[in-house]
C-alpha cells in the first residue's frame, strides 16, 4: 500500500505514482496522483461516504466510474469558478482542486436532511401531489423547492473562456474502445478525413481495464500503435475528454470537450470547447454501461458495479475495498472477482443468480480460494455509513451474513444506446443479452462492439473493422488492412435476467440519483401510471444530471413484470439531448457580454460622443436620445433641441435609414406593385412617399422613393424595417415575379445620411458649398440630387420628417464624419444644434408624420391613415386585395387622428385610451393614444392616436383616462406644410 | 440540423436559411375577380402534411436566392431541391399529401 493512501497498490494503473497531487474534499486535505479522477483519489484514500442521496438524504458513495456515476456529485471549485453537480468520476485531478459534497449539511456525515431518510415511508412518489393540497401548492412551493435541488448555482459571473468550432469529416467514431479503435484505424489506412471522440482521458475504452492480446500483442501496447498510426496522418482528429453529447439531423453531431480545468482556466486556457460536426458517415463505438442489481439496501456505501470496481483496480491502481463480495447474472463480474483477487483483495464469494453458472469459471475460482454461491442472491445489506455485510440466500434458501466491505454488483450490459436514439433509430429488446439492442437505423450511422450488443473483444474489433469497411465503400475509398485479431480465451454464457430481487428489508434502489426504489414502481403501477413517459414523471425516474444512464431498463422490466407485458411492450422514455450535462456556457460560446448581441454605431459615432450624446438602443443601432448639456435632464434637452430645428438648425445623423437600390428596365414596373402609390409616373430627379403593404393589406413600412432615372430608384425605408424590407423585394421579386428585369441591392451601410434641418439649412448648405443650385424653385421639397456637397459625392434626398426645409445628405460611410464637422462649423454661427432621437420624434408629432410601428400596429391599413385614395390605382399591389375586404372598408375601424388635452399644460399619456362610459356605466375603448410630447414651440401637449371612426369624429370631444381631448388633426403645427416648402 | 444542398452555393447548414411556408402557392388575381372567398383561402389555407412537403426557402446568410425543397416531414429527409421555376418533382406513392 502507498503512503497516505491506504486504498492504493504498490503498482499497476495509469498513474503516476511520482507526482503526487494534494487536493481538499469536504474541507479535508488528501493527496492523489498525476492520471487520478476525484474519484479514484477518493477511493484510494478510503473516503467510502461521498453523498447524501437527493431526496431521503441517504449515505452514498461512488458507484460508477464515468458519466454513469450517479452518487457523488460534487459542488466544484470555488468562488466565480465554483460548479455545482459535477460528477467525480469526471473530474481529472489537478493541484489545488478543491470539491464538497452536494445536498448534505452541515457535512456529509452527520447531514440535517438526513431526517428524511426516517420518515421515507412516508415519502414515497407522488407524495407532494396528493399531500399539499391544502390550502394550495404554492403555500408550500417555496419551502420545498428551497429544500430540493443538489448543487448551488454560483451567483458571479463565469470569468471562463468557451469557445465553438465547426468541422466537417468523413467518418466519425464515437468511442475508442477495441470497437472504435478498429474502426478508426482501418478509416485511417483509406485516406479519410476522420474524427475520433472518446469521452475519457485515455484512449482504449474497455480495454483499459480487461486483459486481451491484439495481433500478438498486449492491449496497451496495441493502444498505443493504433494512436501512433493516427497521430501520423493530419486527416485524422482525435479529441480525448470529449462527449459526444448531442446527435441531430443529417449527421450533424455536437461534442464537448473539456479542455482547461479550473487551474489551467486561471492561466488563460479554454474552459470547453463545443464542436459542430457534419459527418458524411457515423460509427458508434459508445460501448455498453453495467447494471445495477435491485435489491434492498443496495445504495449503501461500498456496493459498486462490477465493471467500475475493476476499472479502479486495473486503470488507478486502487482497490475498492479489503474483503468483497461479488453478486451477478452474467459472466461480466467473474472478471472483477478475479481483478480484486489478483490484487489482494479477500473476495469471499460470487454470487451467482444462475443455477448452473458456466463451470470454465471453477478452476480459477479455487486458485484464489473463492465460494461459488450458485442460484444465490443478495438479499440486504447492514452498515451505517459504509457496508459492513450482505445477507446472502443460497440455492437452497438458506439466509447468512457474511462481512464485507465492497459489494461488486452486475445485471448485465446496457448497451450506450442514447446517441442511435437521438438520431431517429429505433431500438429492439433483445432476450439474449436483456438489453435494448439498435435497431433499424435513420441516418447515415452503424453502431458496434458493446454499443451494438457485442461484449467480447474479438466480436468489437471484428465488428468495428467491418462497419468501417462498409462506410469506407460508400464514400468510395479504398482500404487494405486486415481486421486486428484477439485471441479470445472463451465464449461469455448466457445472462438470467434479473430484475428485482425480493425478500429483503427496507428499500431497493432502482434510481440511485433520485432516489427511486422498486416499490414507488410498484406504487406507480397501482395508480395506473404504467405508461414509461407517466412512470418517469410520477416518479422522477431517470430524470437529473445522470438522466437514468443506470436506472431505465431496471425499470422498464419491473414495470413490464408487475403489468404482464413484454420489456419491448413497455418501451423507453425519449433518449434526449444532451448526453451528459453541459455548462449553459459552453452553448454562448464567445457570444456574451458585449459580443452577445453586438451593437453597431453609425458612422460618426465618435462625434455623438464629443456633443456629450445620451445613447440608446435603437433595433441594434447605438443612436443619440439627445445632447443634454452639463446639470440639463433629457426631457429639457428633447425641448431645447426641437426648438432649435424650429427656430434656426438642427443637425441629424439619420444613417441607419434603409437605403435600397431597385434598377432594370422593369424597375418601375416592380416598385408600382410593391407600393400602394404609384411610383411609375414619379420623374427622375424626383422623390415620393410611399406605404408598403403585407397580403393582408397592413401597412409594413413607409419611406420615400427616388428616381435617379428612367431604371434606378432608390428605395427609403424606415431604420428598423432596413434589412426586412431588402428581404421582402427580393423574396416578391424571385417567387412571384421572376419575369420582372429588375436588381435589388441593399447599401443601407454603405452611406452615412447626415440630415440638416430648419429655417437656416439652406444657408448653411451654401455656405459648405454644393455642385448644384439649391434655390427652392430650382431643387424644391420632394427633389433628389447627385452631387458634391463640401467637395464630397453626395445624393441629397429634399425630405423632411420635422417641418422645416430639411437636407438629407447620403455620403459614403467613411466621409460622414467630415461632412457632419463641416456643416456644424458652417452653421455655428446660425446656432446649428445637434438633435437626438427624442427631439427627432416629438418635431414629426408635432406635423403629424406617421411613425409605422408606433401609430400604426399589424392591423392598421392605408384606409385608416387617410389614404382611400389608393384605391383608385388601376393596377394591383401588394395588399390591394384585402383592402377591398368588408372588414377593411368598415367606416367605423380605428383610424388615424390628432388629439389635444383641452388643458394645454397636459401631454396625454401614450397607450392610454379613449374611454366610452356605456348607459349601464360599463367602459369600453373607443380608441387610444399612439405618440404624444409637449410642443415647445406651440406651448402646449400634442398627440397623436387611433380613433374609431378616424377623421369623421373631427370636433369630438372625448376622455382620455382622466383627461378629456379634442379629436383634431393629425397636424399641430403648420398645417398647411408652408415651413417645409421654403 | 438539416445539410440542404442550395441550388446555388452547394451544401450548407441549416442556419444560413429561413423557412418561407408551403410552396407552390398561386397568387390568384386580378384583385377585382377574386372572391373574398378565394382569396382568403390563399391568405390563410395552408396544407399540414405528415410526409411529403414542398416548401420554400431563403439562403438568406448566403447567395439570398429563393428554391423549392421537397422534404418529409417526418423523417426530415431532403428528397429534392429545385429552382423557383421548376416543376415539382412527383412524390412517391403514399408519401404524404400533395398541394
Amino acid at each position: 500500500m502507498s503512503g497516505t493512501q491506504p486504498f492504493r497498490l504498490a503498482s499497476g494503473g495509469e498513474v503516476d505514482r511520482d507526482r503526487p497531487i494534494r487536493f481538499r474534499f469536504g474541507g479535508k486535505a488528501y493527496t492523489g496522483f498525476e492520471g487520478d479522477t476525484l474519484a479514484s483519489a477518493l477511493l484510494a484514500n478510503g473516503v467510502r461516504l461521498a453523498g447524501r442521496s437527493f431526496k431521503y438524504h441517504r449515505p452514498r458513495g461512488l458507484i460508477g466510474m464515468g458519466v454513469e456515476e450517479s452518487n457523488v456529485l460534487v459542488q466544484l471549485g470555488s468562488a466565480d469558478r465554483s460548479t455545482p453537480n459535477v460528477r467525480a468520476t469526471e473530474v481529472y485531478l489537478y493541484e489545488g482542486l478543491e470539491a464538497a459534497p452536494v445536498n448534505c449539511w452541515p457535512n456529509v456525515r452527520l447531514d440535517i436532511g438526513g431526517i428524511n431518510n426516517l420518515m421515507s415511508r412516508f415519502l414515497a412518489a407522488g407524495f407532494y401531489y396528493k399531500t399539499f393540497m391544502w390550502p394550495n401548492w404554492h403555500f408550500y412551493e417555496g419551502i420545498i423547492r428551497r429544500a430540493a435541488g443538489l448543487g448551488r448555482a454560483p451567483t458571479q459571473r463565469d470569468p471562463d473562456r468557451y469557445e465553438s468550432r465547426n468541422a466537417h469529416c468523413d467518418l466519425l467514431v464515437v468511442g475508442s474502445g477495441p470497437a472504435g479503435l478498429a474502426a478508426a484505424r482501418l478509416a485511417a489506412a483509406s485516406g479519410a478525413r476522420v474524427m475520433l471522440v472518446e469521452q475519457d482521458s485515455l484512449l482504449g475504452g474497455s480495454l483499459l481495464h480487461d486483459d486481451a492480446t491484439i495481433d500478438g500483442s498486449d492491449a496497451r501496447a496495441w493502444i498505443d500503435a493504433t494512436k501512433e498510426m493516427l497521430a501520423a496522418s493530419e486527416d485524422i482528429v482525435v479529441l480525448a475528454r470529449t462527449a459526444a453529447v448531442g446527435y441531430f439531423d443529417h449527421n450533424a453531431l455536437t461534442l464537448l470537450e473539456q479542455v482547461g480545468n479550473e487551474a489551467a482556466c486561471a492561466a488563460g486556457s479554454v474552459r470547453y470547447r463545443l464542436w459542430n460536426v457534419r459527418a458524411k458517415r457515423v460509427i458508434l463505438a459508445t460501448g455498453a454501461l453495467d447494471r445495477p442489481l435491485v435489491f434492498s439496501g443496495n445504495d449503501r456505501p461500498g456496493v459498486m458495479l462490477a465493471t467500475a470496481v475493476r476499472h479502479y483496480v486495473r486503470r488507478f491502481g486502487v482497490v475498492p475495498g479489503k474483503k468483497a463480495i461479488v453478486f451477478t447474472n452474467n459472466d461480466e463480474a467473474y472478471r472483477t472477482a478475479f481483478a480484486l483477487a489478483e490484487a489482494g483483495t479477500i473476495v469471499s464469494a460470487v454470487v451467482d443468480a444462475r443455477s448452473h453458472p458456466p463451470d470454465n469459471f471453477s478452476s480459477r475460482l479455487s486458485h484464489f480460494g473463492i465460494a461459488l454461491i450458485a442460484g444465490g442472491a443478495v438479499v440486504a445489506t447492514k452498515g451505517a455509513k459504509a457496508l459492513r455485510a450482505v445477507q446472502v440466500r443460497s440455492g437452497d434458501g438458506a439466509l447468512r451474513w457474511v462481512d464485507c466491505d465492497l459489494l461488486a454488483m452486475s445485471g448485465g450490459l446496457n448497451p450506450t444506446v442514447h446517441l442511435f436514439c437521438q438520431s431517429g433509430g429505433k431500438l429492439r429488446f433483445d432476450e439474449a443479452t436483456a438489453s435494448f439492442l439498435p435497431g433499424n437505423s435513420a441516418q447515415a450511422e452503424e453502431s458496434v462492439g458493446a454499443a451494438a450488443g457485442t461484449f467480447t473483444v474479438s466480436g468489437a474489433l471484428q465488428s468495428g473493422h467491418a462497419a468501417a469497411h462498409r462506410a469506407l465503400l460508400t464514400l468510395d475509398l479504398e482500404c487494405c488492412l486486415d481486421a486486428p485479431v484477439c485471441a479470445e480465451e472463451r465464449l461469455p454464457q448466457p445472462l438470467l435476467p434479473l430484475w428485482h430481487v425480493s425478500g429483503g428489508r427496507g428499500k431497493a434502489f432502482v434510481d440511485f440519483q433520485n432516489d427511486v426504489s422498486a416499490d414507488d414502481i410498484g406504487l406507480a403501477a397501482r395508480e395506473n401510471f404504467i405508461s414509461v413517459e407517466h412512470l418517469k414523471r410520477y416518479t422522477t425516474l431517470g430524470m437529473a444530471a445522470d438522466q437514468g444512464k443506470t436506472s431505465n431498463v431496471n425499470a422498464l422490466a419491473i414495470m413490464a413484470s408487475l403489468t404482464g407485458r413484454s420489456v419491448q411492450d413497455t418501451g423507453t422514455t425519449r433518449y434526449r439531448f444532451p448526453f451528459t450535462p453541459m455548462p449553459l456556457a459552453s452553448f454562448a460560446g464567445r457570444a456574451r457580454a458585449d459580443l452577445f448581441r453586438p451593437l453597431r454605431m453609425m458612422p460618426a459615432h465618435e462625434r455623438h460622443i464629443r456633443h456629450g450624446a445620451a445613447f440608446e438602443d435603437y433595433g441594434g443601432w447605438m443612436r443619440p436620445s439627445c445632447y443634454p448639456l452639463p446639470g440639463e435632464s433629457h426631457a429639457a434637452a428633447e425641448q431645447r433641441e426641437a426648438l432649435a430645428v424650429r427656430q434656426s438648425a438642427g443637425l441629424f445623423e439619420g444613417s441607419p435609414l434603409g437605403k435600397i437600390e431597385v434598377v432594370g428596365p422593369d424597375a418601375a414596373k416592380f416598385l408600382d406593385l410593391i407600393y400602394a402609390n404609384t411610383m411609375s409616373t414619379l420623374k427622375s430627379g424626383k422623390v415620393r412617399y410611399g406605404l408598403m403593404l403585407n397580403e393582408l393589406g397592413a401597412i409594413i413600412d413607409d419611406g420615400v422613393a427616388a428616381r435617379v432615372e428612367d431604371t434606378h430608384y432608390i428605395v427609403c425605408t424606415s431604420s428598423g424595417g432596413a434589412a426586412r424590407i431588402a428581404a421582402w423585394l427580393e423574396e416578391w421579386l424571385q417567387c412571384e415575379w421572376p419575369g420582372l428585369d429588375v436588381v435589388v441591392a441593399p447599401v443601407t451601410t454603405a452611406w452615412g445620411v447626415v440630415t440638416l434641418t430648419g429655417p437656416a439649412a439652406r444657408r448653411i448648405l451654401e455656405k459648405v458649398g454644393t455642385s448644384f443650385d439649391l434655390a427652392a424653385d430650382v431643387f424644391p421639397h420632394m427633389s433628389f440630387r447627385e452631387g458634391l456637397v463640401a467637395n464630397i459625392p453626395a445624393r441629397i434626398f429634399r425630405v423632411s420628417y420635422t417641418g422645416e426645409v430639411s437636407y438629407e445628405i447620403n455620403v459614403p460611410a467613411s466621409h460622414t464624419p467630415e461632412l457632419w464637422d463641416r456643416l456644424f462649423a458652417a452653421g455655428a454661427t446660425h446656432g446649428i444644434t445637434p438633435i437626438g432621437v427624442d427631439g427627432w420624434m416629438l418635431l414629426r408629432t408635432e406635423k403629424g408624420f406617421l411613425h409605422i410601428g408606433a401609430d400604426t400596429d399589424g392591423t392598421t391599413t392605408p384606409l385608416d391613415v387617410g389614404w382611400g385614395y389608393v384605391l383608385k390605382k388601376k393596377s394591383d399591389f401588394v395588399g390591394r386585395r384585402s383592402l377591398l375586404l368588408p372588414e377593411n372598408q368598415r367606416s367605423d375601424k380605428l383610424g388615424f387622428v390628432g388629439f389635444r388635452a383641452v388643458d394645454p399644460a397636459v401631454i396625454l399619456p401614450v397607450g392610454e385610451h379613449v374611454v366610452i362610459t356605456d348607459a349601464d356605466s360599463t367602459q369600453r375603448s373607443d380608441g387610444y393614444v399612439t405618440s404624444a410630447g409637449f410642443s415647445p414651440v406651440l406651448g402646449m401637449g400634442v398627440a397623436l392616436g387611433m380613433i374609431h371612426g378616424g377623421d369623421t369624429r373631427l370636433g369630438d370631444t372625448v376622455s382620455i383616462g382622466v383627461h378629456r381631448a379634442q379629436v383634431v388633426p393629425p397636424a399641430a403645427y403648420d398645417p398647411e406644410g408652408k415651413r417645409l416648402n421654403g | 440540423m438539416l445539410l440542404i444542398e442550395c441550388p446555388w452555393c452547394g451544401p450548407r447548414d441549416e442556419v444560413e436559411f429561413q423557412c418561407g411556408g408551403q410552396s407552390h402557392i398561386e397568387r390568384p388575381g386580378p384583385p377585382e375577380a377574386v372572391s373574398d372567398e378565394r382569396w382568403g383561402a390563399y391568405l390563410f389555407e395552408r396544407i399540414n402534411p405528415k410526409g411529403l412537403h414542398r416548401e420554400r426557402w431563403v439562403h438568406a446568410f448566403g447567395c439570398r436566392r429563393w428554391f423549392n425543397i421537397a422534404r418529409n416531414t417526418a423523417t426530415h429527409e431532403i428528397i429534392a431541391v429545385y429552382r423557383m421555376g421548376e416543376s415539382s418533382p412527383d412524390a412517391p406513392s403514399g408519401d404524404g399529401a400533395v398541394p
